[in-house]
């Protein structure tokens, strides 16, 4: 396919590896966190890690949206379900993740929750179309590469009076979760985190474009290049944050300028303003309540809000115990230090939410990497 | 999830929609996010919606960096040889 596999080509990456290899300093080392779930998927698919010097190391960061949504979140959308006897619709990867009770939405489908897998925010609402009688809503996550979809869809029901529509809004921000990366103790005091720079997402930044990561580099003193999904694409990146580091450098730099500009893109970033305004705060798995780091519906828009039409707040609820999902998005840990990866949890049976997409660290590591820790084990 | 795809926009079809061709899959997507497509332009495809357009010189120069390293490296190689 046109403008993805030019960007797998195996012997250019061998260059590229050779180029990085050349300038990284053997005297030093270099901690990167790919923010992104996109980029953690390819790295391991790709087996990326392999490719690199022993001194360049990778750290998986907590953008994968289905990952960093806490249990809270998935009980709501079931009580909704169950309680309260809507058509509960939304994205494939949500339908696993464990929820309380030892339920998920697919679980509670099985005990005759009414629950839908759409593949766009448009077929939630041609469902609610098709469902007069019904109520449905559409429990909508990701990061701000699904927000302006949401958005569409609440302006096409208000447009078209639809009664019978409403969203269930968990729409987070990048930018936030990375200044409260930034401002972890394990960064800034513990240093148990070393993190030179880092790999900043490629389709979120195709909406808010690079400007947004500017602020890290000038007040963190961190590096930022926004790179592709592509195996070479983020290859690239990881030397040119090679490269600013080795030249005392930290500026945002994009080597995805095929489809990311600094601006972003404008509509979809005026569509959202319409419909959404920030949460004065958001639980996150893993990084706790973030202030600020969250959106919700706009008064002007609040027959569309799940939460106000039903009345079912967020209640809190802490992880599974031995899960390390948490320290494992804050980039603590990493998915071979948990006790109960790939024996109790593995993407068949999953206990933590790392373990559901194919974009979470455990799930990724478990397809593609735990072969790699064998044979180096038997080296 | 984020994974998304670029794909070929084969036809633009009513109601801000458009047929796109992903490797010979043929789908319908929305272009309510983006501006300005015509039949040709490669889109970044994402939960239904047209994310943004690609831009094929800004592609081509990114190749263009790759395959310089990629000479460079060799050059290198050969010397140690
Ligand atoms: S392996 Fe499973 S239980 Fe352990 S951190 Fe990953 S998702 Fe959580």
């Amino acid at each position: 396919m046109k403008y993805v596999d030019e960007y797998r080509d195996g012997e250019l990456a061998q260059g590229l590896a050779a180029a990085i290899a050349k300038e990284a300093r053997p005297d030093r080392r270099y901690h990167f966190m790919e923010f992104c779930g996109g980029h953690t998927h390819a790295i391991s698919r790709y087996g990326v890690t392999d490719l690199l010097p022993a001194n360049v190391r990778m750290i998986h960061g907590p953008g994968c949206p289905v990952c960093v949504l806490p249990i809270g979140r998935v009980d709501q959308a079931i009580r909704l379900a169950l309680k309260h006897n809507v058509i509960l619709c939304t994205y494939g990867d949500c339908l696993r993740v464990p929820a309380s009770d030892g339920l998920s939405l697919l679980k509670a489908k099985a005990r005759g929750a009414d629950i839908r897998m759409v593949y766009s925010s448009a077929d939630a609402l041609k469902l609610a179309q098709e469902n007069p009688e019904k109520q449905v809503v559409f429990f909508a996550i990701g990061f701000e590469t699904t927000t302006p979809p949401t958005a569409v869809a609440i302006k096409q029901a208000k447009a078209m009076g639809l009664q019978n529509f409403s969203v269930l809004c968990c729409h987070v921000l990048t930018p936030s979760a990375i200044s409260n990366i930034l401002e972890s103790p394990e960064v800034r005091k513990l240093g148990t985190v070393p993190l030179d720079g880092f790999i900043g997402p490629a389709h979120v930044s195709t909406i808010i474009g690079s400007r947004p990561y500017e602020f890290f580099a000038e007040e963190y003193r961190k590096p930022v290049v926004i790179a592709g999904f592509e195996p070479l694409d983020v290859m690239q990146a990881i030397r040119m944050l090679v490269r600013q580091v080795n030249e005392g450098r930290a500026e945002v730099e994009n080597e995805f300028s095929r489809a990311v500009s600094r601006e972003g893109n404008l509509k979809a970033q005026n569509l959202v303003a319409e419909v959404f305004e920030l949460r004065r705060a958001f639980e996150w798995r893993g990084l706790h309540t973030v202030p600020y780091s969250a959106l919700r519906i706009r008064g002007g828009f609040a027959e569309f809000d799940a939460e106000q039409r039903f009345g079912e707040n967020y209640v809190s609820v802490p992880d599974h115990k031995a899960c390390e999902c948490g320290a494992i998005l804050r980039g603590v840990k990493r998915p071979q230090d948990c006790k109960l990866f790939g024996t109790v949890c593995t993407p068949e049976n999953p206990i933590g939410s790392c373990m559901v997409s194919s974009e979470g660290a455990c799930a990724a590591h478990y397809t593609y990497g735990r072969y790699r820790d064998i044979t180096s084990v038997r080296d | 999830m984020c994974l998304a795809i670029p794909a070929k926009i084969v036809e633009l079809l009513p109601d801000d929609q458009a047929r796109i061709d992903l490797g010979g899959v043929r789908k319908e997507v929305s272009l309510a996010l983006v501006e300005d497509v015509a039949v040709g332009d490669y889109v970044i495809i994402h939960v239904g919606y047209a994310l943004t357009k690609l831009d094929p010189e800004e592609a081509a120069k990114t190749l263009a960096l790759f395959a310089e390293l990629d000479d460079e490296a060799r050059a290198a190689a050969m010397a140690q040889a």
